[in-house]
């Protein structure tokens, strides 16, 4: 098992896997049940090809957008109709699965299911139950490695996104509107820039990459800029969570009529 | 040098390995052979390492702590070097005269002219070898004020310049390693870092005859496993650092026990200056665990004031007659000047160190102290929470993390701190030998430079200016010698007997050295700290005298395997000699100057300023004091000076060859 | 006069040896304000005077007293006793990734050997020494990094090697790919870094689970500011045909 505890080494003889008596366990135990919930409720949601639309005022859920099945409602079809509409493709298939890669990739996720799922190591100073350990160096770790590629589409899907969320103040029937459901699809977008933007990728991009600062003045703000997004990076990935499953909960309960939304304009 | 050096020649083993302290007579001792062994790993014996590689030849380092982790980590404000990029008007000459003036002219002159000549050089290397200093908007290195500096000349990055400097060297070590690598294939092959090593004897040859005898090599043990080495070298370069865990309250770590100005005595060379100590007026004082850690003078400088029991700014009280001038009368004007310097003048809490040391100390006596015998630091009440994270960043978390105090809300508890030690080997200042051939000196450990007063800056490029004289006189010493120095078997087994000593005295019952160091402590820090009585450094002089006798017999338990008590006890008598040292010259000289303050002789008298006191070394556990006269400064470099501010140190007949009198006076000394 | 409050605490220290060792109790007086490292200086000075361990400043600035105290890679000499309850054991023992020479001092070699692995600062030819100049906004990435202590605190929690004992070989560690990444933003240095950064030292093998960063006593921010960095300058070099391509047809700027 791990060198830690049966030290053949020479190291300090000592069988406890960790002598930490925090509660170390707590907060992979709370990214293990996060995340899975949220994976459930997305899939569920993504193959369920209903209550993506709310016609009356032009709401439609991220998880669908763009909704580019033949299944969708026309209204709901931003950007064309191509995909065919059978029951295991869900209606955004061209975007969820580089959202998921996205996020699979992102250099936080990848620390929080190391240590939830994958236990590698589940906290640290806690030894991890793996004999051999090659880190990102192989398939398929080594395709971490393609993070920035689904950054970039990432960036476009989030350009669809608040296209999206614009367009929902305008009523499908005319005229603007405004309702709570205007504010939730707008702060999620807002939410999902600033994830997006506190990219590493995105960093290392705009100014990273780049030894003399005082050459680029305006690369150097961007970077500055993105810098102070990047401390908060994890805080933006869980806010976007939570925001993507609250709006599509909102959405989907307008839809199917549980509530109404509540309209401030029109 | 010979051409098989740089390798273990032989592990001659003659028996088991050292797990206890007994049986030494099969003991196997490692040995190595160099050219120029370099014994400390701080700023002053790496760059000194560098240069005897550079110079070609083999050279070992050795140290008591881990490589990258001596005593020079803790500097802070920065390094001193006139390079003149915050203010073009600094050139050496300016830099010479402040530093002689800080020493109150009893500085080794032509050290000091060296050091202000040399120090730019010395900064602008470490930048080849990686260093990042703080830049000016021009892209130059940027320089800061400090305390007797005329012009901002510190070189500095932030608050951790010795980590950058330690680091750099350490990192230049590293390079020429590779180099040798490439060239040899092995990474060792030149130079090579022995660290956790104590070395504690020096050789010499032992000769016939009235040849003087030279430098052979040295003595010292591992300190993970207890093993002995020795290294034959005909060049050693003492670069230990300073004295000062001889004091109960410092901010010196346990490497200072004046371990090279103890060995550099025993092998016959001679220590000046050793009265001076520097008491940094503000360290922290409570909790004990922090005692003496170092607060620093910046404090002072962005607004705070030091208050007694009574909550009064006693410093007003303190201003000596020759500063009156220069210093504000009332707190009004004092919180004027921080606004605005050209028309007010300064507070008194910014008066040279030794002053307000002096000034805490009195009122701590008189009975208004703080609670753990400390006055009050306060800079909460005068400046706002946030302006004190901004600019005292450091103080800030070295308060919260180690006192739980936050300084924006309560005052700070200081005290005076033992912090630098002015004396050291009396050295040849252009080559740093010592009067014993082959032996070198560099770094805090040598003498003379600072006279009795260093300013703050001025070690760290003392360390590089004479690191690298050392490393490169040690090796054209290597080169000029003949046949390579032996050293006498005999000299070894003693070596052995003696550092095995503490194991043996077990069975007698001799006593812990802990309790043995705290007392000797103790006895400096009471009876020949910051202010000397004649009457209070005898009595520490008698309990000296007693300390030596049982420090003699100290005993240890246990293996030698990184066994504190044992390092502990052979630290010990380095530490008594020390001690010695110090109390037999402060004994001596009846005058205040710098940092030896007499409460029965409160003035500077000229007539000691050209007098040195040299210690040599009577038997294993004594000195003897001599006194030696200063060598008189070269004209030019007299005449730097004004004749007005001369004549506060000197005396009448020594005046007679400055420039202004040429002329006039028609011939005066040459 | 502010009197100290004093207790008696339950310490833990591992005693032993590269062979064999254990945990032995110790109850042992605590005064207010005191470290960790107080109270093992209390124990060596007192009942064991032959307790090894190494220290030096014991202000946080050198890096020497490293250990892991109830379980946690720390600076014995900045953990201060009143984060524990009076009543809590204090366990201490040596870092677990390295070598034990005795109680709580280990054989950190594995460091030095890695350092030397890296290559140093290659100075511009074109530059004598005093011309170099440099903004403080191109070295201050750097400078961040050159804070660090070397209390080896990082290398001791990675992962990589503190549970796989046969990474060591071929993981620089947190600490020496940080160096990397030092001189490879370096604003002067000449040399090219950031394939060797993959290739010899191991850059992969983290998996950015910012152990490094959890226990650094200086906060310096290792995974997101050196290794991400310095893996998406290797994305540039080595995974990413654009850039490539980019940096084909216009040769490469002075970037
Ligand atoms: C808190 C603090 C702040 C300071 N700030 C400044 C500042 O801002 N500017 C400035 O100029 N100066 C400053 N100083 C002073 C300066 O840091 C020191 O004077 C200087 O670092 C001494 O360097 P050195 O090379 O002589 O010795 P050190 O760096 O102390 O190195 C001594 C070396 O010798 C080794 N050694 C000792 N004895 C033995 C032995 N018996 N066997 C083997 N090896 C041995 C040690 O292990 C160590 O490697 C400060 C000092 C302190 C304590
Ligand atoms: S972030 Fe990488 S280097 Fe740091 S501890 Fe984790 S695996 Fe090791
Ligand atoms: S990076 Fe931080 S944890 Fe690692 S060695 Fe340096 S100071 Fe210690
Ligand atoms: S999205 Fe998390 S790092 Fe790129
Ligand atoms: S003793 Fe220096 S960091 Fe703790």
């Amino acid at each position: 098992m791990s060198s830690t505890t049966d030290a053949s080494t020479g190291r300090a003889q000592i069988a406890a896997r960790t002598l930490r008596t925090d509660r170390w366990w707590l907060p992979p135990l709370a990214n293990a049940v996060g995340l899975a919930a949220w994976v459930a409720y997305a899939t569920v949601r993504a193959f369920m090809q209903d209550y993506y639309y709310v016609p009356e005022y032009g709401y439609l859920t991220p998880f669908y957008s763009p909704c580019v099945s033949t299944g969708c409602v026309p209204e709901a079809s931003h950007f064309g109709q191509i995909l065919p509409d059978v029951w295991w493709l869900p209606y955004a298939a061209i975007s969820l699965p580089f959202l998921l890669l996205f996020r699979l990739t992102c250099y936080y996720y990848r620390k929080a299911y190391y240590r939830a799922f994958w236990l590698s190591p589940p906290a640290c100073a806690v030894a991890e139950p793996h004999k051999k350990y090659s880190g990102e160096t192989r398939f398929p770790l080594i395709m971490q490695n393609l993070h920035r590629y689904f950054f970039y589409i990432a960036g476009l899907i989030t350009l669809i996104n608040l296209y999206d969320a614009i367009e929902a103040f305008f009523k499908p029937g005319g005229g603007f509107g405004l309702g709570l459901g205007n504010i939730i699809l707008l702060v999620n977008v807002v939410l999902l820039f600033a994830y997006t933007l506190s990219c590493h990728s995105c960093r290392s991009g705009v100014g990273g990459r780049i030894n003399h600062f005082s050459r680029h003045p305006v690369r150097y703000k961007m970077w500055t800029f993105v810098t102070k997004l990047n401390t908060r990076h994890m805080q933006f990935a869980w806010a976007t969570l939570a925001s993507l499953a609250i709006t599509d909960f909102y959405i989907m309960a307008v839809s199917a009529g549980w509530i109404t939304d509540l309209r401030i304009v029109g | 040098m010979s051409e098989s050096t740089g390798s273990v020649r032989a592990d001659v083993t003659q028996g088991a390995a050292p797990h206890t302290g007994e049986a030494h007579t099969d003991e196997n001792i490692e040995q190595h052979d160099y050219d120029v062994v370099v014994i400390g790993a701080g700023g002053a014996g790496l760059r000194a390492a560098i240069e005897a590689r550079l110079q070609g030849k083999r050279t070992a380092i050795i140290s008591k702590s881990l490589f990258g982790k001596a005593h020079t980590v803790m500097a802070e404000g920065g390094c001193a070097a006139s390079m003149g990029n915050a203010n073009p008007n600094d050139n050496w000459q300016v830099h010479y005269r402040d530093t002689m003036r800080g020493g109150k002219f009893l500085n080794n002159w032509r050290m000091a002219e060296l050091h202000a000549k040399e120090a730019p050089d010395r900064v602008w290397e470490l930048e080849t070898y990686g260093a990042l200093f703080d830049r000016l908007p021009d892209g130059t290195i940027s320089q800061r004020n400090f305390g007797g500096h005329t012009y901002p000349r510190l070189a500095h990055v932030g608050d951790r310049t010795g980590l950058e400097l330690i680091r750099t060297l350490q990192q230049k070590v590293v390079s020429l390693q590779q180099e040798d690598f490439k060239a040899t294939g092995d990474y060792e092959s030149h130079i090579r870092v022995f660290h956790e090593c104590t070395i504690t004897e020096l050789f010499k040859t032992r000769q016939e005859g009235d040849s003087t005898a030279k430098i052979a090599g040295c003595f010292g043990y591992f300190r993970d496993n207890g093993r002995f080495v020795r290294f034959d070298a005909p060049a050693i370069v003492l670069a230990t650092g300073g004295v000062g865990k001889s004091y109960s309250v410092t901010s010196n770590s346990w490497e200072y026990t004046g371990d090279g100005h103890a060995l550099a005595l025993r092998a016959g060379a001679t220590l000046i200056n050793m009265e001076f100590l520097q008491f940094h007026p503000t360290g922290m004082v409570w909790p004990p665990s922090v005692k003496g850690i170092l607060v620093t003078e910046s404090v002072r400088g962005d607004g705070g004031v030091l208050r007694n029991s009574d909550g009064k700014r006693f410093m007003f009280e303190y201003v000596p007659d020759v500063f009156k001038d220069q210093y504000a009368t009332t707190e009004e004007e004092g919180d004027r000047w921080y606004e605005d310097a050209d028309n007010n003048r300064r507070p008194p809490e910014l008066l040279p160190r030794d002053e307000v040391a002096r000034a805490i100390n009195s009122e701590v006596k008189a009975g208004r102290g703080s609670p753990h015998g400390g006055v009050f630091l306060d800079i909460a009440s005068r400046l706002k929470p946030e302006q004190i994270l901004k600019r005292l960043p450091s103080m800030h978390h070295q308060f919260k993390e180690l006192a739980d105090v936050d300084i924006t809300k309560e005052p700070m508890e200081v005290g005076p701190t033992c912090h630098y030690v002015m004396g050291g080997v009396e050295v040849d200042p252009d080559t740093a030998m010592s009067i014993v051939p082959g032996l070198f000196a560099a770094g805090e450990v040598a003498g003379g430079m600072h006279g009795s007063n260093r300013l703050g800056g001025n070690s760290l490029s003392d360390l590089l200016v004479f690191g690298r004289r050392s490393g490169l006189h040690a090796a054209q010493y290597v080169d000029s010698l003949g046949a390579a120095p032996a050293i006498a078997e005999a000299d070894v087994s003693a070596a052995l007997d003696r550092a095995l000593l503490p194991f043996s005295t077990a069975t007698d019952g001799g006593e812990n050295p802990f309790q043995v160091q705290q007392e000797l402590q103790k006895t400096m820090h009471e009876l020949v700290g910051i202010i000397r009585k004649e009457d209070e450094m005898e009595m520490a002089l008698k309990k000296l005298e007693d300390i030596a006798t049982r420090t003699r017999t100290v005993s240890v338990s246990g293996h030698r395997e990184f066994n504190p008590g044992w390092h502990l006890a052979l630290d010990l008598r380095n530490m008594l000699l020390v001690s010695l040292c110090v109390g037999k010259a402060a004994l001596e000289r009846q005058e205040s100057r710098g940092g030896h303050t007499r409460d029965d002789f409160p003035v500077m008298d000229s007539d000691w300023r050209h007098l040195l006191l040299v210690c040599s070394a009577l038997g294993e556990d004594n000195v003897e004091l001599t006194r030696k006269e200063q060598i008189a400064m070269r004209p030019e470099l007299f005449d730097l000076f004004e004749l007005d501010e001369l004549k506060k140190y000197y005396t009448g007949e020594e005046l007679g060859g400055h420039r202004a009198d040429h002329g006039s006076a028609g011939e005066g000394a040459s | 006069m502010a009197e100290s409050t004093s207790h008696l605490h339950h310490f833990k220290v591992w005693r032993g040896d590269d062979e064999k060792g254990e945990i032995v109790d110790y109850p042992v007086e605590v005064n207010e304000g005191e470290v960790v490292l107080d109270i093992i200086h209390r124990l060596q000075a007192t009942e064991a005077n032959d307790l090894a361990v190494r220290w030096n400043c014991k202000a946080g600035k050198c890096g020497s007293c490293s250990a892991e105290i109830n379980g946690r890679p720390s600076l014995m000499c900045m953990t201060r006793m009143n984060t524990f309850a009076d009543d809590e054991p204090v366990t201490v023992t040596p870092l677990r990734t390295f070598p034990v020479i005795r109680d709580l001092v280990t054989d950190v070699s594995f460091n030095y050997t890695k350092a030397r692995e890296i290559p140093s600062f290659e100075p511009p030819k074109d530059l004598a020494p005093g011309e170099y100049r440099m903004q403080q906004v191109d070295v201050e990435r750097s400078q961040e990094f050159r804070k660090c202590i070397e209390c080896f605190l990082c290398q001791n929690t990675c992962h990589v090697v503190r549970d796989h004992e046969e990474n060591k070989e071929n993981f620089a560690g947190p600490r020496y790919l940080m160096r990397i990444a030092e001189l490879d933003m370096h604003p002067l240095d000449a040399a090219d870094r950031q394939l060797d950064a993959q290739d010899e030292h191991g850059l992969g093998m983290c998996n950015i689970t910012k152990c490094c960063t959890e226990v650094c006593p200086e906060h310096i921010k290792i995974t997101d500011n050196a290794l991400i960095p310095m893996k998406e300058r290797v994305v540039d070099r080595k995974y990413d045909p654009l850039v490539w391509l980019g940096s084909k047809i216009f040769k490469r700027s002075g970037a």
